[in-house]
């Protein structure tokens, strides 16, 4: 009998039985998209984390931990422990083997995207993915006090274009009661996707942070007529005070070690510096533990969806005995009626992890930008790599093999009930 | 040898080396003959048929059908020469639910390229379907159904048509006609006679009925000739 023929018959009685073969394909779908969706968050991530930050030699912030450091300036997460000086920040800056020092200020939002203050030279300096320059998709650089430069993510999500007014809220709740409403903001540019949390970011001139916060006090609003009017902010002197951290370049990497341990041991102020792809690679470190936890966990679910496969087929048996003493009459081979499990199981197998692998590239689509909204972290968008499909091969063989066994044991089934229909 | 249909030697079997099942001196069943095999439940019967079958091979002694020693031929041979050879008829359920009507008959041509190139040379798998299925008496309006929404004597006269389809030389019936009443049975068994007589085949009928008897050319009662000692067995 041709192959195509008995492939045919396998496929007739599986969809015959089609409840339990759906439930079946479900568990196996689902399983596979664990799976695959486990190993896209990771590498998602990992490219997602080392893309954020490149060409940047240190940063500098105050002593805390590394992590938190890396954390609070570059993935917008947490919040910064202490200040920088300004004091401080010139300082460092001047030092010969500095190139070229960005300032950063965080801690305000709007409508729950993070607000950073930063100079002109953060456009120059700062780089993300494989050393890519900021690309402007419309406008271009802050230079008024009240310009403001989007993330494209911000740009896109709230449907801001050139021109419009926004309003910054005091702290990064996504509702904020005090808001810095006497003093708007006017976008001027948006930038290019990164796939980084800059793309969630709002980019204000360090002054223009400083002007918002003139008569504040203790994270209070000045009172009616105490707030000032925008010309009263342009004759003030808005040099800050202090920032959040500082991103360095320098004009040597061999300086990068010395530099870190000055800053480390700086007596006038308690600061630290980290080298960003050391500490990418601790916080990986510490994601990787649960990574490997959640790739173990995915695994046993896989097999527990393909022994489940095994089970449903070794049940099915006894009530397809009818139908295995049929195919014999007319002339089926043991070896046809083995044929005809194995393929079905493979069978239900294809169909389960094809299914998987549709479902984590809507899952990605569909869940990714949540994702990111919740945790700054970039899962990437959906794809297809040789990894999924070397794992729904490899479902659809594991399926095959463990089919053996029933295989096995209808064989031996069928030539002891030889002809004879057993109810 | 070669005008039997079956030529059974001094055949014994045994399952797995236990008491022997089946114990045959000698029987002879001429082509075209049409032998009504008598058996009680626990005779052996169906184990005999397994041997017809070539799914089941003697212990010792020889077994030939239409000239052909199974016992000679390997396990994937002996499937051949049963799918190209035999057409067997069920008690009940010899249908696949999953399958047409016409699919059902077609099964045969599927494992026999021999049977498949008779039906062509007789106009084509579809045309002997239904030139079988309209002599059987089936209605036209129940090829269209779903196999499970026949009755069994429908579903019989399908069974019927598969065995026949492609004109294979011996046609077994294991009980077939038990799941009908008196009337649908022997017009059952009038129809498959006849179709066996206009194909030439050989039709060895298995009941424990032996009232059914009359309508054959010979009677061989299995417990007659089977030296084994049945009691133990079952």
């Amino acid at each position: 009998m041709p192959l195509s023929a008995l492939l045919l018959i396998a496929f007739r009685s599986v969809t015959n039985r089609r409840v339990t073969a759906l439930l079946t394909v479900f568990s196996i779908a689902l399983s596979v998209t664990l799976f695959l969706g486990v190993e896209k968050i990771r590498s998602g991530a990992q490219t997602g984390f080392s893309n954020t930050v490149s060409g940047t030699d240190l940063i500098v912030g105050a002593r805390s931990g590394a992590l938190n450091l890396l954390l609070y300036s570059v993935f917008r997460i947490g919040d910064a422990t202490n200040n920088v000086t300004w004091d401080s920040y010139e300082d460092i800056a001047s030092r010969s083997e500095v190139a070229w020092a960005v300032p950063i200020s965080l801690g305000d939002s709007h409508r729950g995207f993070r607000v950073m203050g930063t100079t002109e030279a953060y456009f120059d300096h700062y780089r993300t993915g494989d050393k890519q320059k900021l690309q402007f998709a419309a406008g271009q650089r802050f230079e008024d006090l009240f310009d403001v430069v989007l993330g494209s993510d911000v740009a896109s999500e709230l449907a801001y274009g050139l021109g419009e007014e926004i309003v910054i809220a005091h702290g990064i709740g996504s509702v904020s009661f005090a808001k810095h409403d006497n003093l708007p903001f006017r976008v001027v540019g948006i930038l290019e996707r990164t796939g980084t949390p800059l793309d969630r970011t709002l980019h204000v001139k360090l002054e223009g942070i400083e002007a918002i916060h003139l008569g504040w006090s203790g994270g209070a609003a000045p009172i009616g007529s105490r707030a000032p009017s925008a010309a009263d902010v342009r004759a003030t002197d808005l040099e800050p005070t202090s920032v959040t951290a500082v991103f360095l370049g320098l004009r040597s990497r061999i300086a990068i070690l010395t530099l870190q341990r000055d800053i480390n041991t700086y007596n006038e102020e308690a600061l630290m510096a980290i080298i960003p792809g050391v500490a990418l690679t601790q916080l990986w470190d510490v994601v990787g533990v649960a990574e490997t936890a959640l790739s173990a966990i995915a695994t046993f679910v896989i097999l527990t969806g393909l022994l489940g496969l095994m089970t449903n087929v070794l049940t099915s048996l006894n009530e397809r005995r009818r139908e295995m003493a049929i195919l014999r009459s007319v002339g089926a081979g043991a070896s046809h009626v083995a044929l005809l499990l194995v393929s079905e199981s493979a069978f239900l197998a294809s169909a389960g992890a094809l299914l998987g692998l549709c479902l984590v590239q809507v899952l990605l689509a569909v869940a990714g930008p949540i994702v990111v909204e919740a945790t700054g972290v970039f899962v990437g968008g959906p794809s297809i790599t040789s990894f999924d499909l070397i794992t729904v091969g490899a479902v659809i063989g594991f399926a095959a093999v463990l089919a053996a066994f029933p295989a096995w044991r209808a064989y031996r089934q069928s030539l002891s009930d030889g002809l004879t229909i057993r109810v | 040898m070669a005008d039997n249909a079956v030529v059974i030697k001094d055949l014994a079997f045994s399952w797995n080396g236990g008491a022997p099942l089946l114990d045959i001196a000698d029987l002879r069943i001429d082509r075209g003959e049409r032998v009504f095999l008598h058996g009680p439940s626990g005779s052996g019967k169906s184990t005999l048929l397994g041997l017809f079958g070539g799914v089941l091979l003697p212990g010792a002694g020889a077994l030939c059908v239409l000239g052909q020693d199974l016992a000679s031929l390997g396990g994937r041979a002996r499937d051949r020469f049963r799918a190209d050879h035999l057409g067997i008829i069920f008690q009940m359920f010899n249908l696949l639910p999953y399958l047409s009507v016409r699919d059902n008959v077609a099964l045969s041509c599927r494992f026999s390229p021999v049977r498949a190139t008779r039906a062509e040379e007789a106009g084509g798998v579809d045309i002997e379907t239904d030139r079988l299925l309209k002599n059987l008496g089936l209605p036209d309006e129940a090829m269209e159904r779903p196999v499970t929404d026949l009755s069994v004597g429908q579903q019989q006269r399908v069974a019927v048509a598969r065995a026949l389809i492609g004109q294979p030389e011996l046609i077994i019936a294991d009980e077939p006609t038990s799941a009908l009443d008196a009337d649908h049975r022997n017009i059952f068994i009038d129809l498959l006679s006849a179709e066996c007589a206009e194909s030439g085949a050989t039709l060895v009928f298995v009941s424990h009925d032996l009232s059914l008897a009359k309508n054959f050319d010979r009677t061989v009662a299995l417990a007659e000739i089977n030296r084994a000692d049945m009691k133990e067995a079952i």
